[in-house]
């Protein structure tokens, strides 16, 4: 069943009642949903560029005038194309002797930096942090997420990918 | 000759002889395969023809096995069983692939079914014979069995005089008589120590049990009345699934029946594949986990080869298809070991679907339909899939529940791009600590313990609110933490405090669900020993989108204390939590002549005497989205709750804490507010242009600065997987001449060469079921 706009924003804000949120997790899905939740998310962020898809809590896919497509924090920082990995472009801190990571921490609690270390991303512009990693030390940066916008948009939703803005 | 097929053969019942199970198997598996639908059913007759019996049908076997566990559930005394719900009843077609299963372990959905389909390849059929009114057993984890604990009853089905179909039955023992005492010990390093093994063993006839198997696997384990309770109880609940089958097929007749047993896995199928196109987005998803093996500690006790600190690696790629289908890719993962935690293809690949089933298709008809439209690749030579038959397996769970907490990342990197927030979750907590141990117990019998509190760890934050604290355990959706009283009757251990354990969750906007820790007091134990068992050095799952992971595990023992004097002259002795490890308090209620207190979560026997204390840690899960999104109001709830030390709330949270007149805590907005962009500025000061950094951590892989238990984690991956050893010289850009082995560390040298896997056998014809 669909659900009605203000329920979305509520989902979106986290005030979305119980009940209601119950109902979205055992019904089947509202296929609807992507198209509205995009609008509520392209009204709420002060860029122009088209949003084609939410990446994260702060990050999208948005299409430029041009065409070309960008992956963008909702602050306005653009961090790169869409096919690159953000990550590369972001801030890092490295948490990685006993000291830092207690900071997070009881010291019993934290990884032993000789095993683990945690790696903060921030945006380089509004400094939220958009990913943490725990990983060996020597870990390449992984590429999260790779969507294919136009299978997603014509063969799942049946709708062309927005055009570019003119 | 060219055979002809014909899709109806596949929907009649097998008259056993001359290998008829067999070719009846290699049927529907050719016509999968030319098809691609299950048993080459493109069109469904019996579901288009008759919509309202199929569903009836669906309804009334699903209830009826559901009712087969509630009732056989009854019989077992094992509070792992009754309390915990750690059995589950499957059903079975000829082929033995699976229509439909009960609630509870579903991971063995797939190991009974490997079981079933191993008889059929090897010649079942002939020697020794299948029969009405046969019991096999088995929990052999080269067939496939997760770990030999998981006992599975298999019985077939007859019709006449042709089988038309199998009912699995699993409980989880309390003991299979590993080296070490309970169900998932820490101490086998070869399957020779894992515990008592039979394979597809005919264990009855008629329906009774034989004389020959009751006695000799009473001698070969610990525990034998849980033992022979729980194969009553697995012997019941086949026979009602049976009973119940032969009911349905009287009504709706045998060809209907066998229709509906193949039809029902191509749905199945098909039904996944809407799923994944309902609720992902078509494209490639990357993540990895990992967790700890420390090895190399005194109180491991081992064989010198197995004395090693090394690191369980799980990278994966999943490829969502245009089509619905999809692949998931495991290469790169480490190599198996020397330690409990190897694991089986197809405990892999079906224990997945007890994580699927809690997210992407949470649904009644969970059968092996998912399994065909989904495709693995699990190299050979890894921990998932070993090539060589010593392996131990006996807590192979430490690595899959690690391993696939990676996987809700990725899924859930899908459900947020899709705006289906409510299915967003960052991942599931370790599932540890395991409390086990054994020796003699209060009622002056052998006895074996194996504490499934673990059933109820916290769970992953989500995107619209925080994970469920001590809640739940990905192997098992139902989990409980069972009851004290219950506990208490069954381990010779007095609950001293049973606490949340504040900051085992990690932080976020929404913060994961947080652990709970026992501490117990050994009381009327004799000859007796303990351990434990879980993640310590590292954690094995991870915050997303800006959340942190959650807390790892540490150990807290105390032995020769001076409690029963203190109880004895009324003074204060350790009780509740141990609420801040960096400030310990049980210590200042006691004297002991030993305590231990460090990172060191796996242990082997230890001996445990009373008045000794054990605190068993039940961990949290992760958090999800940067924790400066926190409300205030939901920061206060936490330290009024104790699910958080204060000082992290200003550290992690930049709150501004205050106690009120009545001592409550408050968060004042303004000054967290202030805070907060004060924090963001250190962040943008501290952080490092990632290129930047690159440069220098490339410095010390060409130097090769890191741990042992890090650089031979990458050699054992580089061995057995070298797309992974490419990919990683090409991202860190390495010279052709960098390498990594395993020669070069200076470890013990077993397993890097020489190997033997159990298809060399005699006579053995192993089943592959995933891409190696
Ligand atoms: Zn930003």
């Amino acid at each position: 069943m669909a659900y009605d706009r203000k329920k979305i924003e509520e989902l979106i804000d986290g005030t979305i009642d119980w009940e209601t949120l119950h109902r979205m997790l055992s019904q089947p899905k509202d296929p609807e949903r992507f198209q509205l939740y995009v609008d509520i998310l392209q009204e709420r962020v002060h860029f122009p560029e088209t949003i084609l898809l939410p990446m994260g809590l702060h990050l999208y896919i948005v299409q430029k005038k041009d065409g070309s497509r960008v992956v963008k924090c909702d602050c306005g920082h653009e961090f790169c194309s869409a096919d690159d990995n953000w990550k590369m472009y972001a801030l890092i801190y490295v948490r990685e002797d006993e000291e830092s990571l207690n900071e997070l921490y009881p010291k019993l609690m934290a990884p032993d930096p000789s095993w683990q270390v945690l790696r903060e991303y921030y945006c380089p512009n509004c400094g939220t942090q958009l990913e943490v990693e725990n990983v060996t030390p020597w870990y390449p940066i992984l590429k999260d997420f790779e969507p294919d916008i136009e299978a997603f948009y014509q063969e799942w939703l049946g709708i062309p990918v927005p055009e570019p803005k003119k | 000759m060219t055979q002809t097929f014909s899709i109806e053969q596949n929907f009649q019942g097998v008259k056993l002889g001359d290998q008829a199970l067999k070719k009846h198997r290699d049927h529907v598996m050719t016509q999968t395969k030319a098809t691609g639908h299950y048993a080459g059913i493109e069109h469904f007759s019996l579901k288009t023809k008759d919509p309202i019996l199929y569903n009836k049908m669906i309804s009334r076997l699903r209830a009826g096995v559901v009712h087969a566990r509630e009732t056989a559930k009854r019989i077992a005394a094992s509070p792992i069983v009754e309390q915990e719900g750690e059995l589950t009843f499957t059903l079975y077609n000829p082929a033995g692939d699976a229509l439909l299963t009960s609630t509870g372990i579903i991971i063995h959905v797939g190991t009974m079914g490997a079981a079933i389909k191993y008889m059929i390849e090897n010649g079942w059929e002939e020697n020794p014979g299948i029969k009405p009114g046969d019991i096999f057993t088995n929990n052999d984890c080269s067939l496939g069995n997760v770990h030999p604990c998981d006992v599975h009853t298999i019985v077939p089905i007859f019709w006449e005089d042709h089988l038309i179909g199998w009912v699995g039955g699993v409980t989880h023992v309390i003991d299979t008589g590993a080296v070490g005492p309970g169900s998932m010990t820490v101490g086998p390093v070869q399957r020779f120590g894992d515990g008592y093994q039979v394979t597809c063993r005919k264990t009855g006839e008629n329906d009774v049990p034989l004389k020959d198997w009751l006695h000799e696997s009473q001698r070969s384990i610990r525990t034998t009345r849980y033992w022979l309770l729980d194969e009553r109880t697995r012997i019941a609940g086949v026979h009602m699934i049976r009973d119940l089958v032969l009911d349905v097929v009287k009504e709706v007749g045998v060809e209907t029946y066998l229709k509906f047993a193949y039809e029902v896995v191509e749905d199945g199928r098909r039904g996944l594949q809407r799923r994944i196109k309902a609720m992902t987005i078509p494209g490639k998803y990357r993540a990895v986990s990992f967790v700890d093996v420390g090895y190399n500690h005194p109180d491991v006790n081992v064989p010198p080869y197995a004395k090693l600190n090394t690191i369980m690696h799980a990278p994966h790629e999943i490829t969502i298809r245009a089509d619905g289908t999809w692949r998931l890719d495991f290469e790169g993962s480490s190599r198996w070991g020397w330690h409990s935690y190897n694991a089986q293809p197809v405990s892999f690949t079906s224990g997945i679907w007890v994580m699927m089933t809690q997210t992407l298709i949470p649904t009644e008809i969970i059968n092996d339909g998912a399994y065909y439209a989904t495709q693995f690749r699990l190299p050979k030579g890894t921990w998932m899939n070993p090539d060589d038959r010593r392996t131990a397996h006996s807590y192979s769970w430490h690595f899959l529940v690690s391993a696939w907490s990676a996987i809700w990342r990725s899924l859930s990197r899908a459900y947020f791009a899709r705006g289906y927030l409510e299915e967003v979750n960052a991942g599931n907590a370790n599932t540890s600590n395991w409390l086990q141990g054994g020796g003699f117990n209060q009622y002056d019998e052998i006895h074996a313990v194996n504490s499934f509190e673990a059933a109820a760890e916290g769970t992953g934050a989500g995107a619209v609110k925080d994970g469920l604290d001590h809640a739940a355990a990905i192997w098992n959706p139902e989990g409980d933490m069972g009851d004290m009283e219950i506990w208490e009757l069954a381990e010779p251990l007095i609950y001293l405090g049973r606490n949340v354990k504040a900051n085992s969750a990690g932080y976020g906007k929404y913060r994961g669900g947080c652990g709970f820790e026992t501490l117990r007091l050994v009381h009327g134990a004799k000859d007796w020993t303990m351990f434990f068992m879980g993640n310590g050095y590292m954690v094995s799952d991870g915050g997303l989108m800006g959340g942190y992971p959650a807390a790892t595990g540490y150990r807290f023992e105390a032995h020769k204390t001076d409690i029963k004097d203190r109880i004895e002259k009324g003074e204060p002795i350790p009780l509740g939590g141990d609420t801040d490890p960096d400030h310990p308090e049980y210590e200042h209620f006691m004297q002991a002549l030993e305590v231990k207190r460090d990172k060191q979560t796996m242990t082997t026997e230890t001996i445990f005497e009373d008045y000794d204390l054990y605190l068993n840690y039940l961990r949290g899960g992760p958090g999800f989205g940067d924790p400066l999104e926190r409300t205030p109001q939901q920061i206060e709830a936490d330290l009024q709750g104790g699910y958080l030390l204060p000082r992290y709330a200003e550290k992690v949270y930049g709150a501004s804490i205050y106690q009120d007149d009545q001592g409550a805590w408050r968060v004042d907005p303004v000054q967290t507010k202030k805070n907060r962009e004060k924090i963001k500025q250190e962040r943008l000061k501290r952080g490092r242009p990632v290129k930047v950094w690159m440069e220098e951590e490339r410095a010390k892989i060409l130097k090769k600065e890191a741990s042992l238990q890090v650089k031979h984690m990458y050699a054992s991956s580089f061995q057995v997987g070298p797309r992974f050893y490419e990919e990683f010289k090409a991202f860190w850009g390495l010279p052709e001449s960098w390498s990594l082995t395993e020669e070069e560390l200076g470890i013990s040298s077993f397993g890097q060469k020489y190997r033997m896997g159990v298809e060399q056998l005699p006579d053995v014809k192993p089943l592959v079921l995933v891409e190696e």
